[in-house]
């Protein structure tokens, strides 16, 4: 077990150093930001000595040296555009991606679970069949056209809800849904599919033949067994969202990580790309990581394969 | 988990496309011929308009005619000609890159799970890193880079999700390697390649043309979203994704048409490809269902 959590650790944090370099490597070759950051005129003087601020005039390996070094220091550098620290930066719009994510996600699990439960209780019938198409179309109609449409029609059209920026719930409540109908789909699939596993398990059979009323095998023995992968898709999907966001942001204006990245991306500000690719980044194999030990620690079978 | 998926008998043709499901291969069929047949369909040039004539609405509401039946955007071009011509982007983009990812994984993958060892453990570590990248940011990126144009979209979206058929393909592969014909083949004396090639590619094909009917969608969904960032097909270029970008300059005035025709097209054409995904995959791979 411990063998198997160290390997486990050690491909993370190698996925990590890969990371670094591939998003460092990537990102020096949209271009050379100093063009962005001086005027048009700018004398081939000013220009280096820009070049000598950003430290963009050292060789290669030791920009990323830098990155690398600082970086273990906890230190993601200044932004190129708002010289202020990228860690500033990044938590100043995180609670704003966070607010985004977690309404979104309570969104998904109160509309995703239920009617997971009420599909798989009532296979083939009415309910079923309405929530394959509430999760066919989640998963068909891409985010961002959902939030144009409810634009359209509750900001333009009935004049409800204000159509961008933050503010109070009324402002969270297109994005949130936006956001989260394709999550929504999704944890609704997982619910139905793990709760027919469970139903046709041997202890729910012998659940019923004890006689239990119906609701009560439902609620107490298939329901509690069949939440924990929903739960652990949620998890993930939790931190997905904060960073596939970007899309959904961009509609509703929405100053959150993903604005931020995709600003940073077209100024070419180094460092602000570099620093939120790297926290995502973190944020996703540590879950993963997790997610294995977590699997490996339940089921004995996982930690003995290769 | 695909240990028995090649030695099930395999039905015959009939047999398998006997209830094919017909509303999406309806509304697919129709999209590819509107798509081949975009020059004669269109009523008008989709990339020039009549600046005379901007913002013009759908005929049947007042102000609109027949001469530009689904309206006209900012620049005055007609919504109907650009929904057609944009039918070819999408769905020459979404074919195309599919096919790039799908044959880029498969091939990485049969090699990483029959030859193992050093390549295994060089293309497990790349899937990793690349699965660590939201799939849309790593995209945005790599537009940053190429620059936008139809070519490098096929190009980054085939780089960003050939992964996913790396994974499937070495799982499948590492449960073939360890079957009889294999190993009888290699006794043979038949070479790593002759073995990858003719014995371990033909049993993997399968779940390869079920993931990329089920890539599909993404796969469009990821071009549009693309275009509308405006990091995808370049303007003036109708792609539906330029189309709801462009749209926005309406919305808040209510024109909106050109932000409903060209979701309606999307989302038709991306529903029709998810159900015919999930019809495939019941029919040719059960063991894919858990996907």
């Amino acid at each position: 077990m411990k063998q198997y959590i160290l390997r486990r650790l050690g491909y993370s944090l190698l996925s990590l150093v890969l990371l670094s370099l591939t998003i460092f490597l990537f990102i020096r070759l949209t271009g050379d930001p100093t063009t962005l950051l001086t005027e048009p005129g700018a004398s081939a003087a000013d220009i280096e000595a820009v070049r000598h601020r950003l430290g963009l005039d050292l060789p290669l390996w030791k920009q990323y040296a830098v990155f690398v070094f600082s970086l273990l220091r906890g230190d993601l550098g200044d932004s190129f555009y708002y010289q202020t620290p990228v860690f500033e930066l990044y938590f100043s719009r995180l609670p704003n991606s966070l607010t985004l994510a977690i309404a979104a996600m309570g969104f998904s699990l109160v509309l995703g679970i239920p009617s997971g439960i009420l599909a798989s209780v009532r296979v083939g019938r009415f309910w079923d069949n309405a929530g394959k198409i509430f999760a066919l179309l989640g998963l068909s109609v891409p985010s961002f056209l959902v939030g144009l449409l409810m634009i359209l029609f509750f900001s333009v059209y009935l004049q409800w809800l204000p159509s961008s920026g933050t503010g109070g719930i009324s402002h969270l409540l297109m994005p949130a849904f936006a956001l989260g109908w394709y999550f929504a789909a999704a944890h609704m699939r997982m619910t139905r599919s793990s709760m027919l596993e469970v139903l046709g398990s041997e202890y729910v059979k012998l659940a019923r033949l004890k006689g239990l009323p119906e609701s009560m095998v439902i609620a107490k023995h298939a329901f509690k067994n069949a939440l924990i992968p929903v739960l652990t898709l949620a998890g993930i999907n939790l931190i997905q969202m904060i960073n596939v966001a970007v899309v959904v942001e961009t509609v509703f204006a929405w100053p959150g990580i993903g604005r931020l990245l995709y600003e940073g991306v077209s100024f070419r500000d180094f460092p602000v790309v570099q620093g939120i690719v790297i926290m995502g980044g973190a944020m996703i194999v540590a879950t993963n990581l997790l997610v294995d030990i977590v699997y490996a620690t339940i089921d004995p079978r996982i930690r003995m394969e290769k | 988990m695909s240990a028995t998926s090649a030695i099930r008998p395999t039905p015959s043709v009939a047999a398998r496309l006997g209830d094919v499901p017909i509303f999406p291969v309806a509304v697919l069929a129709f999209i590819t011929l509107v798509a081949i047949f975009a020059d004669f369909l269109a009523p008008h040039d989709p990339q020039f308009g009549n600046l005379a004539e901007r913002f013009r609405p759908p005929f049947w509401i007042a102000g609109g005619s027949i001469k530009h039946a689904l309206g006209t955007d900012h620049l005055g071009r007609d919504v109907l000609s650009r929904l057609i011509f944009g039918a070819r982007v999408s769905l020459v983009v979404g074919f195309t890159a599919v096919i790039f990812a799908g044959v880029v994984g498969t091939v990485l993958g049969i090699l990483s799970g029959y030859l193992g060892g050093w390549v295994d453990q060089v293309v497990m570590r790349i899937v990793d890193t690349w699965l660590a990248l939201p799939a849309l940011t790593f995209a945005i990126f790599l537009a940053a880079i190429v620059g936008p144009s139809e070519m490098n979209i096929v190009i980054i979206l085939g780089a960003v999700y050939w992964t996913r058929y790396a994974r499937i393909v070495r799982g499948e592969v590492l449960s073939l390697k360890e079957r009889e014909f294999v190993r009888l083949a290699i006794v043979a004396g038949a070479s790593k390649f002759t073995i990858m090639r003719r014995h371990i590619l033909p049993n993997v094909v399968n779940s390869a043309i079920v993931l990329a009917s089920l890539m599909l969608g993404v796969v469009i969904v990821a071009e549009a979203s693309l275009s509308f960032l405006g990091v995808g097909v370049p303007p003036p270029k109708p792609a539906w994704g330029v189309m709801l970008s462009d749209g926005k300059q309406g919305l808040m005035v209510g024109y909106w048409w050109l932000t409903v025709m060209p979701g309606v097209a999307i989302a038709l054409l991306v529903l029709s490809a998810n159900l015919l995904g999930d019809w495939l995959r019941v029919k040719l791979d059960p063991q894919l269902r858990q996907l």
